[in-house]
């Protein structure tokens, strides 16, 4: 496919400019004015608008393919709900900021309100945010409100525990707020090495963040213990949400014993991303908590009208505007209410057997590191591959020239040559044999034909990119 | 020049006083295309297994830990601008950063080239 600038001809052009009968203006100052001429792509408008619809057909999403992007949760997104925040597009809850504004806008606040306390009680947590825009927003905003806690109580902490098989976020985030990390190793089990954590643990440990189900889409047996163990020192236990979608309705955070969580509503609550939207990262808390809450929040008065509280002294201030990504929220509340309890449940249970049938099927024809069955994703090596000089990637590439996103690849870490598949509970089992076919194939001819893999794809209009290049030179104006 | 390795897969090399840090041969393979070497700043102490640099690459962000405790004396500033040089010779000219040894016993618990060979 030609780039745009290849399709420019001299002096074709996409508008007329009507004849100018003005009085010459001014010329511009002759420092404003470019040395050289800016050589825009020449084309009429027909050629932009096919230019743009050609590379449109070219993108990759839910709704066009097969998107098993591991730890991505990439559910459909129902149309429904983006009418859903289309409704509210008149009734911004910035109005509520204005004098008088809280009462043109009491069906936003409400939702904001309303959508709270539905998180709340699917995590099991006394009371939820809406600020944070995105997961690892959220991760931070969590981690604040935790230094807060330690501040306030004036416990002397200086770290934080993760797991190796976290979130990388995790982390990033922790450290972010000023805490140094301690990372704990995966024992053969597939999740955190309980003995190393006793070990690990102490008076200075401020909290300890867990991914849960972890990045190999396994599920802590000890989660009960840590929590209390964890607690026996005053540390709390953080839950990144990012994996909700394996037990949604099924577990609650709060009830294990869990002090801080962020959700992905942009993952679990079926809402674009991926460059289909922004995210949300909502973050709830146990009660001794709430006082640090971002603030202003939503409050429900005595006459059941709503209003924007006044800030609270010990909140650790705004995170963002009280209202989040609004339109995101707005999506999100709808998908809680069109499937409801039984609803949620079920979608949970359908995701965590699409990851298992999968992962049964697959598993004679690739390397499974940690056989066992799994939550709501399943995590390969392509180490079995390796012997014919195959890697992940090859297989990844493979995939695009069979119409089929690739699962995320070369993570977790802690699978050497990972291939992590994340089917969801949207996908019918159609949809899934044809991808479980072509992996097999994929495998097949690691042996038979390997220089197919290592070529692909050879469908797409450009072929293997030069990553290393593209990483170490990043040159990314375009110069005009 | 004695020649120990860790775990983390870091090598270090002892001379006297000073020990010259980097990462190993197979770490580097398994990293693949490097594209970035965070390098620690002179001066700055270390304590053994503290993060003294970080490393990414088109797989990958990794921290590079301190075999043993000690000062930044010098930092290998080539890979600043050609991070290509730690895939092209990880144990010899893509070295990260050199150390001025604090406690020698240290070394000790560290792996010589025929016990690190058999531990990949």
């Amino acid at each position: 496919m030609e780039l745009i600038f290849e399709q420019s001809v001299k002096g074709r052009k996409g508008v007329s400019f009507p004849v100018d009968n003005t009085s010459e203006a001014a010329p511009l100052p002759k420092e404003l004015l470019r040395e050289e001429k800016a050589e825009l792509p020449e084309l009429s408008e027909l050629d932009v608008v096919r230019h743009f619809t050609k590379l449109s057909r070219l993108n990759f999403s839910v709704d066009t393919n097969f998107y098993p992007l591991g730890s991505c949760t990439m559910k459909y997104n129902a149309k429904g709900f983006e009418e859903a925040a289309k409704l509210f597009a008149p009734f911004h809850p910035m109005l509520s900021m204005l004098p008088e504004g809280e009462k043109l806008s009491q069906g936003s606040l409400e939702l904001i309100f309303e959508t709270e306390k539905l998180l709340a009680e699917i995590t099991g947590m006394d009371a939820v945010t809406l600020q944070p825009m995105a997961g690892a927003h959220g991760e931070m905003t969590g981690c604040m409100l935790i230094a807060a806690y330690h501040k306030a109580k004036e416990n002397k902490k200086k770290y934080v525990i993760v797991p190796d098989s976290s979130h990388g976020t995790n982390p990033a985030s922790a450290a972010m707020v000023g805490y140094e990390i301690i990372t704990i190793p995966t024992a053969a089990y597939g999740d955190m090495d309980l003995d190393a954590f006793k070990a690990t643990l102490n008076n200075e440990v401020a909290a300890i963040m867990m991914t849960c189900p972890n990045t190999l889409g396994l599920f802590n047996p000890y989660v009960k213990e840590i929590c209390d163990l964890a607690h026996s020192v005053d540390a709390l236990v953080y839950y990144d949400g990012a994996n909700l979608n394996a037990i949604m309705g099924k577990v609650r955070p709060g009830d294990i014993g869990f002090d801080v969580i962020h959700l992905n509503l942009h993952k679990t609550f079926g809402t674009p991303h991926g460059s289909g939207g922004p995210g949300s990262g909502p973050v709830g808390v146990k009660e001794s908590l709430v006082k640090f809450f971002p603030s202003p929040r939503v409050k429900k008065n005595g006459d059941s009208s709503f209003s924007i509280a006044k800030e609270d002294k010990s909140s650790i201030g705004s995170v963002s505007n009280f209202f989040g990504n609004f339109g995101v929220i707005v999506k999100a509340y709808a998908y809680i209410l069109q499937l409801g309890r039984e609803g949620l449940i079920e979608a949970s249970e359908q995701a965590v057997l699409n990851a298992n049938y999968i992962m049964s099927r697959l598993k004679e024809y690739y390397d499974l590191p940690y056989n066992q069955i799994c939550m709501h994703e399943c995590v390969f090596s392509a180490s079995r591959q390796m012997e014919s000089g195959i890697h992940a990637i090859d297989i990844a590439k493979y995939l695009i020239d069979r119409k089929i996103h690739p699962p995320t690849v070369y993570f977790p870490l802690i699978v050497k040559e990972a291939i992590m598949i994340e089917p969801t509970e949207t996908e019918s089992k159609e949809t899934m044999d044809n991808f479980i076919e072509i992996m097999i194939e994929a495998a097949k001819l690691a042996e038979s034909d390997p220089d197919i893999l290592r070529q692909a794809p050879l469908k797409t209009p450009v072929s293997r990119l030069d990553e290393t290049k593209a990483a170490r030179e990043q040159n990314v104006c375009c110069v005009l | 020049m004695e020649r120990y390795f860790t775990k983390e897969h870091e090598w270090i090399s002892v001379n006297g006083t000073t020990a010259t840090v980097g990462i190993t041969s197979h770490a580097a393979e398994e990293l693949g295309d490097i594209t970035f070497v965070e390098l620690p700043q002179v001066g700055k102490s270390v304590k053994r297994s503290e993060t003294l640099a970080a490393i990414e690459s088109v797989k990958a962000a990794s921290d590079v830990y301190a075999p043993i405790s000690g000062r930044v004396t010098s930092t290998n500033e080539t890979l600043e601008t050609m991070p290509e040089v730690v895939n092209e010779s990880p144990e010899e000219s893509g070295w990260i950063c050199t150390l001025e040894v604090e406690n020698p016993e240290e070394l000790k618990g560290l792996m010589n080239a025929e016990e690190y060979k058999a531990f990949i």
